[in-house]
């Protein structure tokens, strides 16, 4: 069996549904995203159009993410699961540097790297991930890419031609796949990132990786003294203005 | 809003994201690779001179080269413990290693490396000053197994190959940033530890004999020659991969990093190239000091720089 993930592009009108619902199902804190759905709008005025890209963890069958892992907290789980143990994270963000999909991020409550599982833990209960369940056009698609009569395979065949993965050039034979994608949505140098053109502008980006609260000697002291316990109303009382996402991230511009 | 940005029309823009992460690897770990690059580099260059010189004409070599690496080791180390977001859980790294990971084997020889070393520093202190701590008992062991620094240095001399390069695996092995290339990265990790460990010892080189200096200075020229001519090949000549040519960009149209870039370049590279050939033929203590000084200084740059650019970019 390998698991695999299919969307198709063309349904997806980018509710964020699927977002919301991982978000509740996976209790991922602000500031952090398991998956997120991208807008991109492309053309000029009036004909222009805007995609919707939902994006999150591709379970490559080649995972750099789990070769660079030093305590294989990164596994692969017998379905083909690209599985994370937070027991066992160090904390390096070797993972982060090394996934090409920017899909992993550094949960700011357990300093430890988190990510996408196809919500392993309801798979094993036989649930279908939250973010297929919540979807209302079934652009998502979940299943067992190894079992021919399996939906997803079928959708696959179904649009032989039409079926990408994200940079594929990478060799990571990724089991994430989109139907209907293009260059503008699925590349992101073809892309670009400009102060003043999106929905919501001056966008703040936290001043640390990891726990904003916890310094670098509580990272030592935290896990034996204990230390000051993070919720969402911390991130929403920090003060990031000196941050903005103009200046700081990268693009090209 | 910017209204007076042009935008292509077939270029797309984003509208919603969510910000970016960032400097993931920020200034501790380019503080851990060039006090690596120390600490392996002054044993490799140091065993170069031995093996050109008698150890009378630099005496103080024996026991000031694994003191040098010993520091820069620890600070190594602990900036790689510091930099993790569970330090306590590094003991992970020896009780569920993972052997595919740079990360892993490095951090095993990293250890292995710094013990011996440490034990090296022991013996060459403690037989540079025999009247130090005479009477204690581990002073005396010590002094006892003074033969086996010579028995080590072998060994020792080999390992700091893999342990100043395995880095450049690690960087091979981060996918997403396509600049970090694994044969140039080694290439210029090993060029990094000539430059670092020939500079460190030129700054204690005083009393040694004019041609062991004369040697440092060639070390010293001839790795930031290579060095430099690796780095020009990657600014000017990468526009084939589409990413490396976009993370270029950030030291390309100006602003810091091209600041740092360049800054790094005439401190760690230009200046001490041009210094070290002129001390060949004529020696100039005072010259050689300074760029020894900028060297240190310009490769601190260099490496940040490299190592922060490739992560502005977007990945999705």
């Amino acid at each position: 069996m390998k698991l695999g993930f299919l969307v198709d592009l063309n349904l997806c009108m980018g509710c964020k549904g699927c977002e919301i619902a991982c978000k509740v199902e996976n209790e991922v804190p602000l500031s952090s995203w398991r998956l997120r759905v991208k807008y991109i709008d492309v053309g000029t005025f009036p004909d222009t159009s805007r995609n919707f890209t939902p994006l999150r963890c591709n379970h490559c069958e080649n995972a750099p993410c789990e070769r660079i892992c030093p305590v294989s907290a990164l596994h692969y789980l017998d379905n083909g699961i690209v599985n994370i143990d937070n027991e066992r994270c160090i904390g390096c963000a070797g993972c982060m540097m090394a996934c090409p999909y920017g899909a992993i991020y550094m949960d700011p409550e357990t300093n430890t790297a988190d990510k996408c599982t196809y919500c392993a833990h309801r798979i094993e209960g036989g649930l279908m991930p939250a973010c297929v369940v919540a979807c209302p056009v079934e652009a998502n698609i979940f299943g067992d890419v190894e079992d021919e009569t399996s939906h997803i395979s079928r959708y696959i065949m179904e649009h032989q031609g039409d079926v990408q993965v994200r940079k594929p050039e990478k060799h990571t034979n990724p089991k994430h796949f989109y139907v209907g994608g293009g260059n503008n949505t699925l590349n992101p140098l073809a892309h670009e990132r400009i102060e003043g053109y999106g929905l919501f502008n001056n966008i703040t980006h936290l001043k640390t990786l990891g726990d904003p609260h916890h310094s670098i000697l509580e990272r030592f002291t935290g896990p034996i003294f204990g230390h000051e316990h993070l919720d969402n109303k911390s991130f929403v009382d920090m003060d990031n203005d000196d941050s903005h996402e103009s200046h700081k991230e990268g693009g090209h511009h | 809003m910017d209204h007076g940005t042009v935008i292509e029309a077939t270029k797309a823009v984003v509208t919603l994201d969510v910000p970016l992460p960032g400097i993931i690897w920020g200034w501790m770990i380019t503080l851990n690779m060039w006090a690596k690059s120390i600490g392996t580099g002054v044993i490799l260059v140091g065993a170069f001179l031995l093996y050109r010189h008698k150890k009378e004409e630099m005496p103080n070599l024996r026991w000031m080269m694994p003191l040098i690496s010993f520091i820069a080791l620890n600070v190594f180390l602990l900036f790689t413990l510091v930099d993790l977001h569970q330090p306590l859980r590094m003991i992970h790294i020896f009780t569920h290693p993972h052997w595919t990971s740079a990360i892993t084997v490095g951090a095993w020889m990293a250890s292995l490396f710094t013990g011996l070393i440490t034990l090296m520093t022991a013996i060459g202190f403690l037989d540079a000053y025999p009247d130090v701590a005479r009477h204690s008992g581990i002073a005396k062991a010590i002094r006892k197994m003074s033969g086996f620094y010579e028995t080590i240095f072998p060994f020792v001399v080999f390992l700091a190959l893999p342990v100043t390069m395995y880095t450049a695996i690690i960087m091979a092995q981060s996918s997403a940033r396509e600049l970090w290339a694994a044969p140039a990265e080694l290439i210029q990790m090993l060029m990094a530890a000539f430059m670092v460990g020939s500079a460190s010892l030129i700054l204690i080189a005083g009393k040694w004999s004019a041609e062991a200096k004369r040697d440092l200075a060639m070390v010293l020229a001839l790795s930031v020659f290579f060095s430099f001519i690796m780095y020009m090949g990657e600014y000017f000549f990468s526009f084939k991969a589409a990413e490396v040519e976009a993370t270029l960009t950030y030291i390309h149209e100006g602003g810091s990093y091209q600041l740092q870039f360049w800054s790094a370049m005439v401190l760690g590279y230009i200046i001490p190239f041009f210094i070290a050939m002129g001390s060949m033929k004529e020696e100039s203590r005072v010259l050689m000091k300074f760029a020894a000084l900028t060297t240190l200084i310009g490769l601190y740059l260099a490496k940040s720089t490299w190592l922060e650019i490739p992560q502005m970019i977007p990945l999705s």
